[in-house]
């Protein structure tokens, strides 16, 4: 029994329910206890139907826990007049259910929490080991956020790009413990494609297939840091890029450019290079300009910044800098590189070094530290 | 077992032996020391003593209650004169001899020119139900 693929059946039953009229943290728990008996029962007794199965036994589990409180006997005799009708309307539901995840009113860590729980099927324990926290903290945080969202009425339409958010977030935690976030948040986004017809969806799920495609090559055999101009390109997954090129262009055809989607095609352009030197930085940058007229964030102007350096030469992209704000992370490491490439070492040099004091992780602060190293070494 | 935090301090400790800054070693010598610490908790790992270890970002915020109702107060960050940590080990060790030894390993990761740097760690026991020191 897979247990990936038995959780890739949470939101559809998950959704069943709160659509039957179960409160959504009851819900939820009971759709808990189905996977758990699905997984102890389903290897000696597969079920013809998985998802009939699972929305029988997490019902009568939902109607055993509300029975057993006396307090809820009136919406027991409810339940019972209201005999529940079979699982129709479970694409609505599933897609619904990412809303409630990612409702506005929740914290980002709040709604990624609850999207992995409630959506991605994944237990308490294996939330908290990938975020490296004590499960009673997690625990916490996840009751915490079926509270906040247990008032919300299930047929609001929420806004997919809270939603494009979330698993943004988690795809960006990498992975620790034995859950692979990244792998996780592909899953999710690509059943959410299944139930919604929004190009920049599709416009996520080609970037993440894309970055994915290159993790191999993204980190060294001692975990230090590879930047893509100097990854092995030999070692990126081109069928996973083909697969998140097709997605993306798809996505493009229908007109109706978002930040993700202008994001997948800068990661695509990057991809399809067969060398560094053969990236197409002038494409690049008329991208970034998409998405700066899009989102207006300084980290797209930062960015943007490289590549004008690369498109048009280090003082442009000094140029395009310096209309940056110099607060913002990363900005003394984009400095420090271009000013290496215009050829002042020194000033890149003592650059390298201060932006290797500001770096956000460990990681990265080696990488600084090493080019300020090997600049320190060269004018020796 | 007894738990130990070995703390290491960007500034405020005494001098170590071979103190010049890491942006003036070369880039191997930053791998080689990069290695040699991963490679310790690694065997720690294996001796079942590791137990946790972290970096810190150079630089903090003092942070104050000021009264109900108001802001906390903050304060910093502070330049240069002020001890710093930069980051930690936690190892489960059977005595303070072994801790003291482990100590020992880990400040002799390599620096400029190979040669060990011989910083100064602070070994601190945690407190616990009983004697974190040595019996």
């Amino acid at each position: 029994m897979d247990e990936a693929v038995l959780r890739s059946r949470t939101p559809e039953v998950l959704g069943v329910l709160v659509h039957r009229g179960a409160d959504f943290a009851a819900a939820e728990d009971a759709v808990q206890e189905a996977l758990v008996e699905a997984l102890r029962v389903w290897p000696s007794a597969p079920p013809r139907d998985p998802k009939a199965w699972l929305v029988t036994v997490a019902w009568r589990k939902f109607l055993d826990a509300t029975r057993a409180d006396a307090a809820r006997r009136r919406r027991e005799e409810l339940v019972d007049e209201e005999p529940a009708p079979g699982p129709a309307a479970v694409v609505d539901d599933s897609l619904q259910l990412y809303f409630l995840c990612a409702h506005p009113s929740l914290t980002p860590s709040s709604a990624v929490a609850l999207t992995l729980r409630a959506v991605g099927g994944l237990t308490t324990r294996q939330i908290a080991e990938a975020y490296l926290v004590p499960e009673a903290t997690m625990a916490q945080r996840i009751s915490r956020a079926k509270r906040t969202v247990s008032g919300v009425r299930f047929e609001q339409p929420g806004d997919v790009a809270t939603v494009l958010r979330v698993l943004y977030l988690v795809f960006n935690e990498g992975y620790s413990g034995d859950v692979d976030l990244a792998a996780e948040a592909i899953r999710l986004t690509w059943q959410l494609a299944a139930v919604s017809d929004h190009p920049e969806v599709a416009g996520l799920l080609a970037l993440m297939l894309v970055h994915h495609a290159r993790r191999a090559a993204r980190t060294a055999a001692d975990g230090s840091l590879v930047p893509l101009a100097e990854q092995d390109r030999s070692r990126w997954d081109t069928a996973l890029i083909a697969e998140g090129v097709e997605i993306l262009q798809a996505a493009l055809a229908r007109d109706r450019l978002g930040e993700f989607q202008a994001q997948a095609a800068i990661a695509a352009l990057h991809a399809d290079a067969p060398t560094a030197g053969e990236t197409d930085w002038v494409q690049i940058v008329e991208w970034y300009d998409e998405l700066v007229a899009l989102t207006d964030s300084p980290v797209v102007r930062l960015n943007r910044a490289v590549a004008v350096g690369e498109a048009d030469g280090p003082r442009a992209g000094l140029a395009a800098l310096a209309e940056v704000d110099a607060s913002l992370p990363r900005h003394t490491a984009v400095s420090a590189y271009l000013h290496e490439r215009d050829g002042e070492v020194v000033v890149a040099a003592r650059l390298y070094a201060e932006a290797a004091r500001k770096a956000p992780n460990l990681p990265e602060r080696d990488h600084l530290l090493r080019q300020a190293a090997r600049l320190n070494h060269a004018v020796d | 077992m007894a738990k130990y935090l070995l703390l290491k301090h960007y500034r405020g400790a005494p001098a170590s032996v071979n103190p010049e800054p890491m942006d003036q070693w070369t880039p191997e010598e930053i791998s080689a020391h990069v290695q040699y610490m991963n490679d310790l908790a690694a065997r720690l790992e294996k001796t079942g003593e590791f137990v946790d270890s972290q970096a810190l970002a150079p630089e903090g915020t003092f942070v104050r209650y000021d009264g109900a109702g108001r802001p906390p107060v903050t304060d910093g960050p502070f330049a240069e004169t002020k001890d710093v940590i930069a980051g930690w080990m936690v190892i489960d060790v059977d005595s303070y001899e072994r801790a003291l030894a482990v100590a020992g390993e880990l400040s002799a990761a390599p620096g400029a020119g190979g040669k060990p740097i011989h910083e100064w760690l602070e070994l601190r026991p945690f407190l616990g139900d009983h004697s974190a020191t040595a019996e």
